[in-house]
């Protein structure tokens, strides 16, 4: 059996091009900037071995112009970057949730505002990646612990953009995007692959929408023809300013995500069933807590581990369950403390909720968690 | 937790600590079929600048990826070494670069092990920039960490076409150096 397996030692951004590859990925348009730029390094030795396209753009805003327009066009696309590209995307990404393009944002992390920290891990992208660009948007990211789950979140990234049709986020940090370890690369035949619907005939109206609230999308020159645009608009892809047209048209990207958010939402928990002190981590941070969460154990006190696959949307119900038993919340994140105030909203404040805080380029050990736990 | 091994290379940018670092842990973990991980450290210079790459090698699958408690520390620059020397524990083996690190290494660290690495690299291949494959050569057989064939291995797939022969003989005088500047530790 292990022979069959092929088993690769692969840094997290090798694992990110390998999974976006599996996912049907046929379009690259991106601005190298670190810790990311090996992504793009990849793609565009393997995108042209695969009949896809790598462009390297001129800077970040037309990288996802680039990437939006090539989905449209029909062709699974990504880009990747980190916080000072992140930032330049915003308005675009507003544009993709708007308009409906599927399409996947890997952020690699690094220390902020501004180009802060390039070289080191940073969870600081947390709340950018939730509320970055304007309005009410449907914001699904991903944040993977591994260089294995980077392989199969990216794939999973694909599969969500193309079933909701919006933009999706693969947050990493430095450590997750740089560490080697062993991952399994799997075959297209072996994993699940999520194409976008497509309309069937015509005539058509390009945002018409049934039971599941949405939108079938057509590729450009398929024959099908539609207009799209960041306005507001009604069925037919135009502009309206009709009240309850917007109304509906805003509340339904949003309702599309949370009426499907169950086939979206991931979460691991670790020693959680009788927990008197939980811990809730994302990304590197969550090895650190598991590693401290062992050894609490070892010295016998009742500590688990609540992890966030999706940080967005977050498995509230489970997050509520797990902390049910709980005296304290301890929440690491190599931020001056952002996820924690989603885990405020979620548990309430019944008991106290801690923040492990770190902006010093360094990751945050299990020793500095597990003396939180001992407090 | 007791199966952990750690590793930390510690020195300069463009000493080849990370590609050493990927070496070591591929051959523990692709070769010999244990767990690895390898993370690294730098800044944004491509050259110089501190640089630092880390091993950690366990039979179960590996947690925390980062080095806490290293097992083994290599010192390839003064500055790493006032740095990392302080975080080492007393048992640690310590290897320094005996012309790099020119400073005294206390006595209350048992395990030293001083080597001209790069002379030797300079001196017996004709290429400074192989010292680092002469460290692995030394740490695998100080350690015993990852079977021989393995490093072999893993050097080689991850080195350019045609330097196969100098690489192979970098690692070659790593493992007699051991002998000839670490039998306090080989003899345990």
């Amino acid at each position: 059996m292990q022979e069959k397996k092929n088993i690769k030692f692969l840094s997290g951004n090798e694992a990110c091009g390998e999974g976006a590859i599996v996912a049907g990925c046929r379009f690259f348009g991106g601005y190298p900037i670190s810790p990311s730029s090996e992504i793009a390094e990849f793609m565009s030795k393997r995108l042209p071995l695969v009949g896809g396209t790598f462009i390297q753009m001129e800077d970040e805003i037309a990288s996802i112009g680039a990437i939006l327009g090539a989905s449209l066009a029909g062709v699974k696309s990504m880009t990747a970057t980190s916080g000072p590209g992140l930032s330049l995307m915003q308005e675009n990404i507003g544009f993709g949730a708007m308009a409906e393009i599927p399409t996947v944002i890997v952020d690699v992390m690094r220390g902020g505002p501004s180009t802060g920290n390039p070289t080191g891990p940073s969870q600081s992208d947390v709340m950018a990646i939730r509320w970055g660009t304007h309005g009410d948007y449907p914001a699904v990211a991903l944040c993977p612990e591994s260089v294995n789950e980077v392989f199969l979140l990216t794939i999973e990234a694909f599969n969500i953009a193309e079933f909701l049709r919006t933009p999706v986020v693969l947050a990493m940090d430095e450590i997750t995007a740089h560490m080697r370890e062993k991952v399994e690369l799997l075959k297209e035949s072996d994993v699940k692959i999520v194409n976008r619907k497509k309309p069937e005939k015509m005539p058509y109206l390009p945002y018409e929408y049934g039971e599941d609230l949405i939108p079938p999308l057509p590729g450009y020159g398929e024959g099908f023809r539609f207009h799209v645009t960041g306005l507001n608009h009604d069925k037919t892809g135009f502009p309206t300013n009709k009240s309850e047209l917007m109304e509906e048209g805003n509340r339904r990207i949003m309702e599309k995500l949370d009426k499907n958010k169950d086939k979206v939402i991931k979460h691991e928990e670790f020693m959680t069933e009788d927990c008197d002190i939980l811990v809730v981590a994302y990304g590197s941070s969550a090895r650190a807590a598991k590693r401290a969460v062992r050894t609490a154990r070892e010295k016998g006190i009742k500590a688990g581990l609540f992890r966030p696959i999706t940080l967005y949307p977050l498995s509230e119900k489970a997050l509520q369950k797990a902390a049910g038993k709980a005296k304290k919340v301890i929440v690491p994140e190599m931020n001056l403390g952002q996820y924690i105030l989603i885990v405020e909203r979620v548990i309430g404040h019944g008991f106290p909720i801690i923040g492990i805080n770190q902006v010093d380029g360094e990751p945050i050990s299990p020793s500095k968690i597990l003396s939180k736990i001992e407090e | 937790m007791a199966q952990r091994f750690e590793i930390r290379l510690a020195g300069s940018g463009g000493q080849g600590l990370v590609l050493g670092g990927i070496i070591f842990s591929e051959a523990a973990a692709i070769y010999d079929g244990r767990h690895a991980t390898q993370t690294q450290s730098y800044g944004p210079e491509s050259r110089g600048g501190a640089s630092k790459s880390e091993v950690v090698i366990s039979d179960e699958e590996v947690d925390y990826p980062k080095a806490t408690n290293p097992d083994v520390v290599l010192l390839f620059t003064e500055a790493a070494k006032e740095k990392y020397l302080p975080l080492c524990k007393k048992d640690a083996i310590i290897i320094a670069d005996a012309d790099l690190v020119k400073s005294e290494i206390p006595s209350e660290y048992k395990r030293v092990v001083k080597v001209p690495l790069t002379r030797i690299a300079k001196e017996s291949v004709g290429r400074e920039f192989v010292a680092n494959i002469v460290a692995l050569g030394l740490i695998r057989e100080l350690t015993k960490v990852v079977s021989e064939e393995s490093l072999e291995k893993a050097l080689l797939k991850r080195i350019p076409k045609g330097t196969e022969e100098l690489n192979k003989k970098a690692l070659q005088l790593g493992k007699e150096a051991a002998y000839k500047y670490g039998e306090h530790i080989l003899k345990g």
